[in-house]
């Protein structure tokens, strides 16, 4: 079976086609063709195998400038985790001021990767609170 | 008057970047006006991964990517000041501007403008209904969630697939709104296919191509929006009418450069990009004025807007010992399928990178670059798409210094 992925690792979007046999989900000995760089063929293999993404999110930053930090993975998790990534991540409140890369939690919900904060946010008051 | 050499109008990528290249060629009276209480421009509130991989090799959240230059202006002790409303620049480069310091007159020698872009709303494309709550463009929606803390729905119509809508798609969906749709009036994507794939597939999004929203419904607040086919003119298609009720819609409907300070300061502007017209040190007509980043022309990747604002600032460097530049006397020009197309003018003595995209999707094209009837360059391309702008560099080798330079996609 021949299937089409679109690379997300880059802004090329390389579309990606790979013969797919049914006896094994493994791709290492499958003919991957399409993709401009060799990230592309690990991308693919990974895609069959546990695919896995980032996400970006915020935490609640309590006397800060601003209400929010922004946050991300160190490592992408396994798609299918996601949401329970975000949750764990919703109950996450620091105190001003927190420096962009500083650790808010740590190998979250024990998938490898920690979550980092990626906006320094000083010690002030904002405008805004929280709203439901 | 207070003088100073360089100012840089706008403190987001593209005025960031110009300000720690022009450091590093030596000129140090520099003074970036920016509006924000913050050095950062829109990337503060693109908390989403990806940006990075061109300038730095590596994939950053968008605070990230900022805060590497911002940090590099602040430790190089470049002067910035944040809280400042750019009100008047005249052609013989006064800046007058509004502040919470008060009130600024400057005389430069050099600006650059790098005030970036501002994006289509619901009059700029006409859709017809009532004026209900509810109705915002991706980035306004964007700044609520990220940077203000405050949800904006939870049943969501998103018209226009434009990256930033497809973002919006995703992170609507993490805080737990459902996103019915993404409907685009074109019959090809807006956006990169990557965000496609990792915004709307993973999501089980759906992408509806040549649909648009034909009508809004409520009173306070967003009740409904009626969707439309649209046929190959972008009319839409009577019967096709569809209604999803929804209490939020997000327009990703495009981006407008953000070119009142450049009218007023006399620069022309450029038909094929409708941003100022500038030659291959990113000069605009007036000289002295320069500019670069989404202010120019709207870029897909802020790679390419820091790489363009290192480009123009070595074309500043060379202008201030004399004020003034050599002539460039040679037209750059597209086919019917080129569209925002850049530079405008070049001097074929130096080496110079053309961007531009092409106007619909092709596959298996040959851009070809010709001067007269001499063809001096050609690049085969597997696929070119609207949503990817595309870099050409042409050494000075290769241009003539003769004739005007033509480029076409043949297909």
């Amino acid at each position: 079976m021949l299937r089409t992925f679109t690379c997300i690792l880059c802004p090329q979007g390389c579309e990606i086609q790979v013969e797919l046999q049914e006896e094994t989900a493994a791709t290492r000995d499958r003919k991957i063709t399409g993709n401009r760089c060799p990230r592309g063929a690990a991308y693919v293999t990974q895609e069959i195998e546990a695919p896995v993404r980032n996400i970006a999110t915020s935490v609640l930053v309590e006397g800060g400038e601003l209400p929010l930090a922004s946050v991300r993975l160190t490592r992408p998790a396994p798609r299918e985790r996601l949401f329970d990534v975000m949750g764990a991540i919703k109950k996450v409140k620091v105190a001003a001021p927190v420096r962009e890369g500083t650790v808010v939690i740590n190998d979250v919900l024990g998938l490898g990767s920690d979550v980092i904060v990626t906006k320094t946010v000083e010690r002030g008051s904002c405008d805004r609170t929280v709203k439901p | 008057m207070r003088k100073v050499d360089v100012v840089i109008i706008g403190g987001g990528p593209a005025g960031l970047a110009a300000a720690v290249e022009l450091y590093h060629k030596g000129i140090r009276d520099i003074l970036i006006l920016e509006r924000e209480k913050h050095l950062g421009g829109i990337l503060r509130q693109c908390i989403h991964d990806g940006f990075g991989l061109t300038r730095f090799g590596e994939t950053l959240s968008g605070p990230e990517y900022a805060s590497r230059f911002v940090r590099q202006v602040q430790a190089l002790g470049i002067p910035y000041q944040t809280d400042t409303t750019v009100l008047t620049l005249t052609p013989q480069k006064q800046i007058y501007a509004a502040s919470s310091a008060g009130y600024l007159a400057i005389q430069a020698k050099a600006v650059i403008l790098a005030m970036g872009c501002r994006e289509r709303t619901r009059g700029a494309i006409s859709i017809p209904g009532t004026r209900p709550a509810g109705v915002y463009t991706a980035g306004v929606a964007q700044a609520y969630i990220n940077l203000q803390n405050t949800m904006v729905g939870r049943e969501v119509v998103i018209l226009g697939s434009g990256d930033i809508g497809m973002i919006m798609a995703r992170r609507l969906t993490l805080e737990g709104a459902h996103v019915q749709g993404v409907f685009e009036i074109q019959p090809y994507p807006s956006g990169l296919a990557r965000n496609i794939e990792q915004c709307l597939h993973d999501y089980q999004i759906p992408l509806h191509l040549s649909h648009s929203v034909t009508e809004i419904k409520g009173v306070d607040r967003l009740e409904s929006v009626v969707v439309s086919q649209v046929d190959g003119s972008l009319c839409p298609i009577p019967g096709t009418e569809k209604e999803y009720p929804c209490d939020t819609l997000i327009l990703s409907v495009g981006l407008i450069p953000e070119n009142e300070l450049t009218w007023m300061s006399g620069a022309k502007e450029d038909p094929g990009t409708r941003g100022p017209e500038v030659d291959e040190h990113f000069q605009t007509t007036v000289p002295g004025i320069f500019a670069a980043g989404n202010v120019l022309h709207v870029h897909d990747l802020v790679d390419f807007v820091s790489l363009e604002a290192e480009e123009l600032a070595d074309g500043v460097a060379r202008y201030l010992p004399a004020e003034g530049l050599p002539d460039q006397p040679l037209l750059v020009r597209g086919d019917g399928m080129v569209a925002q197309l850049i530079p405008g003018r070049i001097s074929g003595k130096e080496d110079v990178t053309l961007s531009f995209r092409v106007r619909r999707p092709v596959r298996g094209c040959t851009i070809e670059l010709r001067q007269g009837d001499k063809v001096i360059k050609t690049i085969k391309k597997p696929k070119a798409l609207p949503a990817e702008m595309l870099r050409i560099p042409v050494a000075a080798g290769l241009l003539d210094g003769q004739e005007d330079l033509e480029v076409r996609v043949l297909c």
